[in-house]
């Protein structure tokens, strides 16, 4: 497939079933049980589902920072699945990660400056600090981010600025593929705008390819085209956005979207009870 | 109407380190039976008038005015003692966080039935039956096995579950939700919510409600009092707010909302000048 940026076909994930430090064997759990995913270029694809569904694994291995036990991982076109380090790091630059709690992966001993700054050298981005902090102050202006930030510590931002921070971290490198893991679900919803208008345009403008991790679909419907309702490792259903929220075909596609409280007054959501929750 | 089962009038509340304004002239009550929704977002001082309820405000914060009537008593003026035991025994507390707020080293059934003897005076077994009893009432499928559980052998939705069943235990007329589902899955919490209601109904408790989250107001709250900067944007029965919200905040809080059955599109963030407006009439 051409069109195809980023492509997991068949995998499996399972963590455990080692030895333990005094003899017993640890239990083996399969977190992803034969998923396939891909995301063409441009395209901003949501992945959903609940907690332990394995969102945040599959994430995990489309950036290889994950092993697979079986399957195969493709960037652009490339068998990454077993790339050693040294030739995965040319690709690392291309495809960029945002978490959740920006605070956990910030370091909080570096100043907002070193921290975006750093991996413009790194990779060879910027010829030297003065054009990596020309870039930082030109996208920190195009987040709304006072330059003062710069020499701040990640704790005396707010948290809608230290995603931006992170965001701009991930922008500045100027990847071809973002993964966002929940990075909204930590914010209030005037926050939670700002951040979403904000990735929505960058996607648009450097022409991304986005992998969206949530748990909330209402977030996933502003944001995404297609959609992966992951459950228990698997995926039950995909589809582009509008159909699956229209019409979801898999009755737990159709449970999550009838739990989500919406903000207008449904006098009888509280008791409505779709036919799977018994069996969820 | 009867009378309210609780009643804050011109509340009040700064900060002891730079003497910043907390809470400035909030007034609300709760109806018996009924759900009282507190919402706004981060900073906008819900917790704070929950703790003030429940007489559990840090010592960083001081009341400056106002009035708190449950039963017919004024908590903020109360003497310690019977304050401890009114509270103890007729208000409960549902928290956010069900792992932090039960004790990883104990059972459930002692942190269950803590209430019930302390404040009942059961023996053991008694105690004992009526865990069982309330545990089965939230839908607890096995409750023998829950009672002799320590916390994290739970999924966080049984122990959401179990401290319910702790909530209710002593018929309290009075419950202060601090944002009891904000941890849970959609799914999970739609069957807790459901289930507070269903227990609210049949106990005829008052409830007051915390939450960020408007969806969840606009489907399980009567009233709702809307909060911003520590003051009282709007106010009124649930349906009205979201049919007909009065203030610009309130427009542009549910235009920003994400929704599922929105197409993909650009959100309106709430307007710069609505916000300075706030700001404005709050003083800072």
């Amino acid at each position: 497939m051409t069109g195809d940026l980023i492509a997991a076909r068949d995998v499996h994930v399972a963590f455990g079933g080692g030895r333990r430090l005094f003899g017993g064997a640890s239990p083996r759990v399969e977190v992803l049980k034969g998923v396939s995913v891909r995301i063409a270029r441009k395209e901003t694809v949501g992945i959903v589902g609940e907690s332990g569904s394995g969102k945040t694994t599959l994430g995990r291995v489309l950036l290889r920072l994950v092993e697979t036990t079986a399957g195969r991982v493709e960037f652009d076109g490339q068998d990454i699945t077993r790339l050693p380090e040294t030739s995965m790091r040319p690709l690392r630059r291309r495809m960029q990660p945002i978490f959740q709690d920006p605070l956990a992966c910030l370091n909080p001993r570096h100043t907002i400056r070193r921290i975006v700054t750093e991996p413009l050298l790194f990779h060879g981005v910027a010829s030297g600090r003065s054009e990596a902090e020309a870039k930082a102050r030109r996208i920190f202006d195009r987040f709304s981010l006072p330059s003062a930030c710069l020499d701040r510590y990640p704790h005396e931002l707010s948290g809608g600025q230290r995603q931006r921070v992170g965001i701009a971290r991930a922008a500045l490198l100027a990847p071809d593929f973002l993964l966002a893991d929940e990075i909204v679900s930590g914010l209030d919803v005037s926050t939670q705008a700002q951040v979403l208008n904000l990735i929505g345009s960058l996607s648009l403008d450097l022409g991304l390819a986005m992998a969206f991790i949530s748990h909330d679909l209402s977030v996933i419907r502003t944001v995404c085209d297609r959609v992966y309702v992951l459950r228990l490792g698997e995926i039950v259903e995909e589809g582009s956005c509008e159909s699956v929220f229209s019409a979801p075909r898999h009755p737990y596609t159709r449970a999550l979207i009838d739990a989500i409280p919406l903000p207008t007054i449904t006098p009888d959501w509280l008791l409505r009870t779709p036919a799977v929750e018994a069996a969820a | 109407m009867s009378e309210p089962v609780l009643t804050v009038r011109g509340l009040g509340a700064v900060s002891e380190r730079d003497r910043a304004p907390i809470l400035h002239d909030v007034s609300l009550s709760v109806n018996r039976g009924e759900t009282r929704g507190l919402v706004g977002e981060s900073g906008a001082g819900k917790s704070t008038i929950g703790k003030a309820i429940l007489g559990i405000l840090p010592r960083t914060v001081r009341v400056t005015a106002g009035v708190i009537r449950f039963e017919g008593q004024d908590l903020l003026t109360m003497p310690a003692e019977p304050l401890r035991r009114l509270i103890g025994e007729r208000v409960a507390l549902i928290p956010q966080d069900p792992m932090s707020a039960l004790n990883p080293g104990r059972r459930i059934e002692g942190q269950l039935t803590d209430g019930l003897r302390l404040w009942r005076g059961l023996d053991g077994a008694a105690a004992r039956k009526t865990a069982l009893k309330l545990l089965d009432e939230v839908q607890i499928r096995d409750p023998e096995r829950v009672l002799k559980s320590y916390p994290h052998e739970l999924s966080g939705g049984m122990r959401q579950r179990a401290l319910i069943a702790a909530a209710f235990a002593l018929e309290p007329r009075l419950i202060v939700a601090d944002e009891p589902t904000t941890a849970l899955d959609v799914t999970v919490q739609k069957q807790i919510l459901r289930l507070v209601r269903a227990m609210q109904r049949a106990h005829g408790t008052a409830v007051v409600f915390i939450t960020h989250d408007l969806g969840v107001v606009a489907q399980v709250c009567d009233e709702v009092t809307l909060l911003f900067g520590g003051r009282v944007i709007e106010e009124g029965r649930t349906a009205d707010m979201f049919e007909r919200p009065r203030h610009a905040y309130t427009r542009a809080l549910l235009d920003e909302c994400p929704r599922y059955d929105r197409p993909k599109a650009a959100l309106r963030p709430v307007p710069a000048e609505v916000i300075a407006g706030l700001r404005a009439e709050a003083g800072r």
